[in-house]
């Protein structure tokens, strides 16, 4: 079948089976920043954002992203590098492989909330698994950030 | 205690790979590797059956499969996937396919697709007949058990450590110092328990994977997500009966590892089929086949007799560790002793006996393989518990009768191989942790209402800086034209930051700043030897490599300078950017040096060194919990979790931290939430993230993690180690803060809330 979608903001029309799931849909078209972590919406490393609202691409058909704009990270480069130096900065990278995921989810967090408490990060970064860092520097990383917002 | 200011060692800086990795650029397996056959692996469904028939026609006739493989296409050499070095403790017990399949999951067949869903297909419609054998799933009862798990003639042992495959035992052996008997017999008071810990998944983010190809001069190119780059090189070379000249194995960034990744877990499929059909191929597991066919921590049963006096003096520690290896002996000779070596010790300061025996049987389960502690989270687990009740029973605060009892800087630790602990500030850590936690406040028990009741547990760690006299560290440390490095490292990087620390000592060394330091690691073509990734080796043996090339360099370096300068090479000094002669302003750039070595030149501006150790200096640490329990649900949860960590110097401070928090939060997980529990055919129930509960950021409160420093003289800096010994102290601390709370001391983990309300439940009810 055929769909048409805004991803990254460009305009693209694709051949899919209608099988194809978002994440697959999205490595294919090069967007290597979409991680699988696990196969049971778990861990939150396939975070992309549908028209602007955060969604785990490993559970939506790509058929049914018909119609909507979808951003990767590589489409957010700028937004993210506004502030994911403060978490390099707690060297809470580590291993990097939940950090697309967890980037997009803060940028939708920061969109919605732009001077979240330390348990609002919690709880809307809670689905966003990693296993590497302890979660703890990712946070004092956001809140460095939401805190040199304020000048 | 030598103790200097150092510019660039000590400092906090981002990792070399940071932005990369936080811009989500292409950097993993799956994303750096072109297209290639997928791979897939048919699992057994039984645990214990042999192939009786095969059949693929049907199977192959899919569009887009390439190609099945069974038994009866793969080399018999038997083979160990453990990522050790060589003559390897772990036995030769694995074939690539073989014809008895010994746990549920255990490879059938290989399918090679042009797609993934022709893969699946495909497997579907292989038709296999098993003649199904009864399995051994009790680790209890397979030592002597009549069913053996490896009843094979050409089982082989490397090394001889005490296994047999014809009594289901991978290795066995006691060691002890001292009248246990006696001075137990001797004692006011014997503690005789019992404790069970499962086979937990590292479950890191990256799955496991691996990429082959051909390249170039039609060698074998492997591009995996290992922390073995010369280890899988070497497994691969005897799977597959090719000369390890014809193989290149390199790793790109890793997604993860602790431990899973120090075994070959998957590389040998791809590779097959590479050599097979001459075409890149590539597997990466699905979350499912991790969780059942991975490389998880040893399950282990450790029963600990400690005998003390009424004073609190810790008299004798007496431990045996059963140890479940699963279906094959991976890691499985080598993960017990930590059980013992790395707990027992940490009362040296009392101990006036010690034994320590172990059996480590095959079973039909997931083989089990290493796991960030390796063996030495068992052990403390059990040892710490006993010990904090100990305190409970006589009435003694738990923090003071650790310090009664505790190994302290000079001693002598014989249950930790006759080492002497030449830096230690284990007393230290315990002091700073008490006040910063504020035990005298949080230790006792208060009822907050409603049910629920806080309290506050204690544990102590330690653990290793690499396999002594055995790991191996290199480093290759080069000048570039514009007086900037390279270093190149056969240390894999799994995302803790070798890459970086180590480059901060090259420019520690060579007086350059940071960014002037590139890092190349690891490629089995490229990188000097090393032995890889694990045993909390990297910092201390790869980085005294690094120290020691550094210095080959440096002298180099003024030679050269010193001849372009016209005096002798001691007349010289390398300060930053420029060599100078002594009590002169005459000097020469590194960068003129580094153009002098590529015209008629006979000395190269690099430098490899390597470097070994007689001793492994343990760090240690303190960990201390607060805990609200509720009374009605069992839930517990995590309030405040601080830790004091003695790893030597920390070369990096931010990368120290947060490998410590990262080690509490996943003790946190094994503590409480994550469990491992079998079906009817031993295939574990906690097969996706559905079911197997890692913690989430709402699970592990508010940590807290501050260093003591101590000396380590024969480590780079004065560092030891970091990246395992985080993992150790929760599981102690938390179950102590349980018993606090409700009495009862949970000796098997994981403690779930279901665990702690029965418990409650049958105390009101007896």
């Amino acid at each position: 079948m055929d769909i048409k979608l805004k991803l990254n903001g460009k305009p693209i029309c694709a051949q899919i089976d209608a099988d194809t799931v978002l994440l697959d849909f999205l490595r294919a078209q090069g967007c290597y920043s979409v991680k699988r972590g696990c196969d049971t919406s778990n861990c939150g490393l396939c975070t992309v954002l549908m028209d602007g609202k955060p969604v785990l691409s490993c559970s939506m058909l790509a058929a049914r992203a018909g119609g909507h704009s979808i951003q990767t990270l590589e489409g957010l480069q700028e937004e993210a590098a506004d502030f994911v130096g403060f978490i390099a900065d707690q060297g809470a990278d580590q291993c990097g492989f939940c950090n697309p995921g967890f980037v997009m989810n803060t940028i939708a967090l920061l969109r919605e909330n732009p001077d979240p408490t330390d348990d609002e990060i919690r709880a809307y970064l809670a689905g966003n698994l990693c296993r590497c860092s302890g979660y703890d520097g990712q946070l004092r990383g956001i809140r460095n950030y939401v805190n040199s917002r304020k000048g | 205690m030598e103790q200097r200011e150092y510019k660039v060692v000590g400092k906090s800086f981002r990792k070399k790979d940071s932005m990369q990795l936080l811009l989500g650029k292409p950097v993993y397996m799956e994303d750096v590797t072109p297209e290639a056959l997928v791979v897939k692996i048919l699992r057994s469904p039984h645990p214990n059956a042999m192939v009786q028939e095969i059949n693929t026609k049907a199977a192959k006739l899919v569009p887009g499969v390439v190609d099945i493989y069974t038994w009866e296409d793969v080399p018999k050499t038997r083979f160990a996937i453990a990522g050790q070095t060589y003559p390897e403790p772990s036995p030769y017990d694995r074939l690539i396919l073989d014809r008895h399949v010994r746990f549920a999951g255990d490879a059938v067949a290989i399918i090679a697709a042009e797609t993934e869903k022709a893969a699946w297909k495909a497997m579907k419609l292989i038709k296999v007949k098993y003649e199904v054998l009864e399995p051994v799933l009790d680790y209890h009862t397979a030592l002597d058990n009549p069913i053996l798990v490896h009843p094979e003639e050409d089982w082989e042992p490397p090394c001889q450590v005490g296994g047999s495959n014809k009594r289901n035992l991978v290795a066995s052996g006691v060691d002890a110092d001292g009248d246990v008997e006696g001075v137990l017999q001797d004692c006011d008071i014997v503690l005789d328990r019992t404790f069970h810990t499962r086979a937990f998944q590292q479950a890191m983010m990256e799955p496991f994977g691996c990429f082959t190809q051909l390249d170039r001069y039609g060698r074998l190119h492997v591009v995996s997500s290992t922390q073995i780059v010369f280890h899988t090189r070497r497994i691969l070379s005897r799977a597959l009966g090719i000369p390890k000249s014809r193989i290149r194995v390199e790793k790109p960034r890793i997604g993860g590892g602790f431990g899973a990744k120090q075994t070959a877990v998957c590389d040998v499929y791809p590779a097959f089929v590479t050599m097979k059909t001459g075409r890149p191929a590539r597997i990466i597991y699905t979350r499912e086949e991790c969780q059942i066919a991975g490389s998880p921590r040893h399950e282990m049963e450790i029963r600990v007799r400690l005998g003390a006096n009424k004073d609190g003096k810790i008299r004798v520690l007496d431990l045996y560790t059963l140890s479940n290896s699963g279906a094959y002996g991976e890691h499985g000779p080598t993960t017990v002793g930590l059980s013992g070596h790395k707990s027992i010790p940490l009362y040296t300061g009392s101990l006036e006996a010690y034994r320590f025996g172990y059996d480590v049987v095959y079973t039909n389960l997931q083989a089990a393989g290493a796991y960030r502690g390796y063996g030495a989270t068992q052990g403390i687990f059990a040892v710490e518990s006993v010990v904090n009740e100990l305190a409970e029973t006589l009435g003694i605060d738990p923090t003071l009768i650790r310090d009664r009892n505790m190994v302290r800087q000079g001693m002598v630790m014989p249950a930790y191989y006759g080492e002497t602990a030449n830096a230690c500030a284990l007393d230290r850590c315990m002091e700073h942790c008490r006040e910063m936690f504020g035990w005298e406040e949080k230790y006792p028990v208060r009822d907050m209402g409603d049910g629920k009741v806080r309290a506050a547990g204690v544990a102590m760690a330690m653990q290793g800086s690499c396999i002594s006299n055995v790991d191996v560290g290199s480093a290759t440390v080069k000048l570039s034209e514009d007086g900037t490095y390279n270093l190149i490292i056969g240390a894999a990087d799994m995302g803790t930051g070798c890459d970086t620390i180590l480059a901060q000592m090259v420019a520690e060394m060579m007086d350059c700043s940071f960014d002037d330091v590139a890092v190349f690691g690891a490629d089995t073509d490229a990188s000097p030897y090393d032995s890889g990734s694990y045993a909390s080796s990297t910092t201390y043996i790869t980085g005294k490599a690094v120290e020691k090339a550094c210095l080959e360099l440096k002298a180099k370096i003024c030679a050269i300078g010193a001849e372009m300068l016209g005096c002798e090479p001691e007349a010289v000094v390398m300060e930053s950017g420029k060599v100078r002669k002594i009590d002169t302003d005459q000097t020469v750039s590194l960068t003129d040096i580094a153009y002098r070595t590529q015209v008629g030149c006979n000395t190269a501006a690099e430098a490899t060194a390597t470097h070994s150790s007689p001793v492994s200096p343990p760090p240690y640490m303190v960990g201390m919990v607060e805990i609200e329990l509720d009374k009605r649900t069992g839930l517990v949860t995590i309030l405040d979790y601080m830790a004091v960590v003695d790893c030597g110097i920390p070369i990096n401070p931010s990368l120290a931290r947060i490998q410590t928090e990262g080690g509490i939060v996943q003790g946190i997980g094994h503590t409480l939430m994550e469990n491992v529990t079998y079906d009817s055919h031993g295939r574990p129930a906690e097969s996706s993230f559905m079911q197997y509960k890692l913690p989430t950021r709402l699970d592990m409160g508010t940590l807290k993690v501050e260093f003591e420093h101590s000396y380590e003289p024969t480590g780079p800096f004065g560092a030891k180690s970091i990246g395992e010994i985080v993992i150790n102290t929760p599981a102690p601390a938390i179950a102590h803060a349980i018993a606090r709370a409700t009495g009862v001391w949970h000796r098997e983990l994981p403690i779930t809330p279901e665990k702690v309300a029965m418990s409650l439940a049958e105390t009101q009810m007896g």
